[in-house]
């Protein structure tokens, strides 16, 4: 059973995960997403009633940290990043508000 | 013919932990540091950086949870929030979705529409965006990702509140709760407690909500309560004309004192959660429950019953002085140390209040300690100064501290207790003051005020009024 993604559908996804597609990608970006669908749709022919949803692939929970202080100031390094900087703020384009 | 409309108002409050460090990385939370120098790998979103959970968030938003009638959910985890905004470089917010810390809780609030509960639908842990700066000179925007990470806990209510007055109420009730639990300071100036308000009108009798917005940007009570009152009477206006309300977020300008539409094309609120694959779940077993709820400091509703029993003061001091936790701490202190209860209240209750009035104080501000206070209460008891004098000396404790007893030695202020000293004082008052003698003398009481207080004036305030009041009788008898 083949999936359709819409027009529409990958214009909004576009949108969401703020890409520009042109309209050969848009395609193309269709068909790799109809067969992750259909995928899922194999997925979903397994019976898995009774069986617990997993929220995580170990079987491991708890992983804590103690509350102290182990980073000091690593302003340089982490603006060593910035495509743009200002003093010791990274510089984007203006948002709003 | 004018229709009646009620308020509908929730509200999502976020409450900023006052943990050490930040919820996933081992940065400080310090308010006010330099712009970025509290930040990491983890925090700035780098690629292939792994965040651990600190424990203290955890014991923290438990404890807020059971304070607030919660039922904690003992199998708990993360999810991703996704969207594009350069305060969250990692352009997803790690939050809880599907099983918050929290669920189905209450608190009760006073307001002037009497007690009511305001539910509370659940409670999440989420982690703090950046700081955004508008950069005036080449139009772009500076960021500062010393809060990206800061802990939180968002608060979401159920639609309960009717007023301006009720949210007050309620925001009121969850700082004094947060504070007594010390889990945070709730500094709305500094946005360590910040207030989203989800409101709709709708005929006063119906049944079914109204379109709901949502406003954002709400920074001191006196904000929220404008943004309510603008925000139902323009709700109110669309519906009067017929027309409809628009479900949509809002941005409140507290300069203009009105709010406007935030773009809702761009903002989509379509987060496509899903589970945090970076962290794993939370098993809360029923022990740590215990142990959290049994490490809960004494609450507002203890600490003031206990000061009833246990200091013997009057029901409307205990109300005053628990109103926060830190005059609480200071009354508890001085009144230990000094032993006399009543008198550190009435100092608390009334020349506190009214020089933090006067410096625009809150008590959180308050900087005193109370051995201080206390010593100020045994000097006066033990007559070395008068009350008049206290208060100035009160004053140089309120705002730096001074040693009491240091203060009255170095400033002269002791009170004059040697009759002979003060005898020959008064007599020459009298002799300068003949009429007011012969006033006296020919019956008029009133005329000993004025020779009462030419003798205080001459003695700089340093006499004790009673003993001068014998003294100026009895050499007026003569």
């Amino acid at each position: 059973m083949a999936n359709r993604i819409s027009d529409e559908t990958i214009e909004y996804v576009g949108i969401l995960a703020k890409l520009e597609l042109s309209d050969q990608e848009k395609e193309a970006a269709k068909a790799d997403m109809e067969k992750m669908l259909d995928y899922i749709d194999t997925l979903n022919e397994l019976d898995t009633s009774g069986i617990e949803p997993m929220s995580h692939v170990f079987q491991v929970s708890n992983v804590f940290r103690e509350d102290v202080v182990t980073n000091g100031d690593n302003r340089e390094e982490i603006l060593a990043n910035a495509p743009q900087r200002k003093d010791d703020c990274f510089k984007v384009p203006r948002t709003i508000g | 013919m004018t229709k009646q409309y009620e308020t509908v108002i929730g509200l999502e409050v976020h409450i900023e932990l006052s943990t050490k460090t930040k919820i996933f990385c081992g940065c400080s939370t310090e308010f006010g540091g330099a712009p970025n120098t509290h930040t990491c790998p983890v925090c700035t979103g780098m690629p292939g950086t792994l965040p651990v959970l600190n424990r203290q968030v955890v014991e923290y938003a438990m404890a807020l949870g059971l304070a607030t009638n919660c039922r904690i959910t003992q199998v708990c985890k993360f999810d991703r929030k996704n969207y594009f905004y350069p305060d969250n470089p990692q352009n997803y917010q790690i939050s809880q979705l599907y099983l918050p810390i929290a669920r189905d809780g209450y608190v009760e609030i006073e307001s002037g529409s009497g007690k009511k509960k305001v539910r509370i639908h659940e409670m999440h842990m989420e982690e703090d965006a950046g700081k955004l700066v508008h950069d005036e000179w080449d139009d772009t925007s500076l960021v500062d990702y010393n809060r990206s990470g800061v802990p939180l806990v968002e608060i979401v209510s159920e639609p309960d509140m009717r007023s301006a007055d009720e949210v007050i109420a309620y925001l009121e009730k969850l700082r004094m709760i947060a504070q007594y639990l010390g889990v945070s300071d709730c500094k709305l100036q500094e946005g360590s407690m910040r207030a989203d308000v989800n409101l709709s009108v709708r005929e006063a009798g119906t049944e079914t909500f109204g379109t709901r917005t949502e406003m954002k940007n709400l920074n001191s009570f006196k904000a929220i309560a404008h943004a309510i009152e603008g925000e139902r009477e323009r709700q109110i206006e669309l519906l009067e004309a017929g027309k409809e309300v628009v479900q949509e977020t809002r941005r409140w300008d507290d300069n203009k004192e009105h709010s406007y539409a935030m773009r809702s094309k761009e903002d989509a609120q379509d987060y496509r959660y899903f589970p945090e694959p970076d962290l794993v779940p939370i098993v809360i077993s029923d022990e740590w429950i215990a142990e959290v709820r049994s490490r809960q400091p004494e609450l507002r509703s203890e600490k003031l019953e206990r000061y009833k029993r246990e200091f013997d003061i009057p029901q409307y001091d205990a109300e005053i002085i628990t109103e926060s936790k830190k005059m609480a701490d200071l009354f508890e202190a001085a009144a230990t140390t000094c032993g006399k209860p009543k008198k550190v209240a009435n100092w608390l209750m009334v020349e506190t209040l009214r020089l933090m009035k006067e410096h625009g104080m809150e008590a959180e501000d308050l900087s005193f300690s109370p051995a201080n206070l206390a010593k100020l209460i045994d000097l006066v008891d033990a007559g070395t100064i008068n009350s008049s004098v206290a208060k100035k000396v009160f004053e140089k404790i309120f705002t730096d501290d001074v040693d009491p007893e240091r203060y009255v030695e170095e400033n002269g202020l002791k009170m004059v207790n040697d009759e002979g000293a003060l005898k020959e004082v008064i007599e020459k008052v009298i002799a300068s003051n003949p009429q007011a003698a012969a006033d006296y003398k020919g019956g008029k009481e009133k005329a000993l005020g004025a020779l009462m207080g030419q003798t205080m004036r001459a003695m700089k305030g340093k006499a004790d009024p009673g003993i001068v009041t014998r003294m100026l009788k009895e050499l007026l008898k003569d």
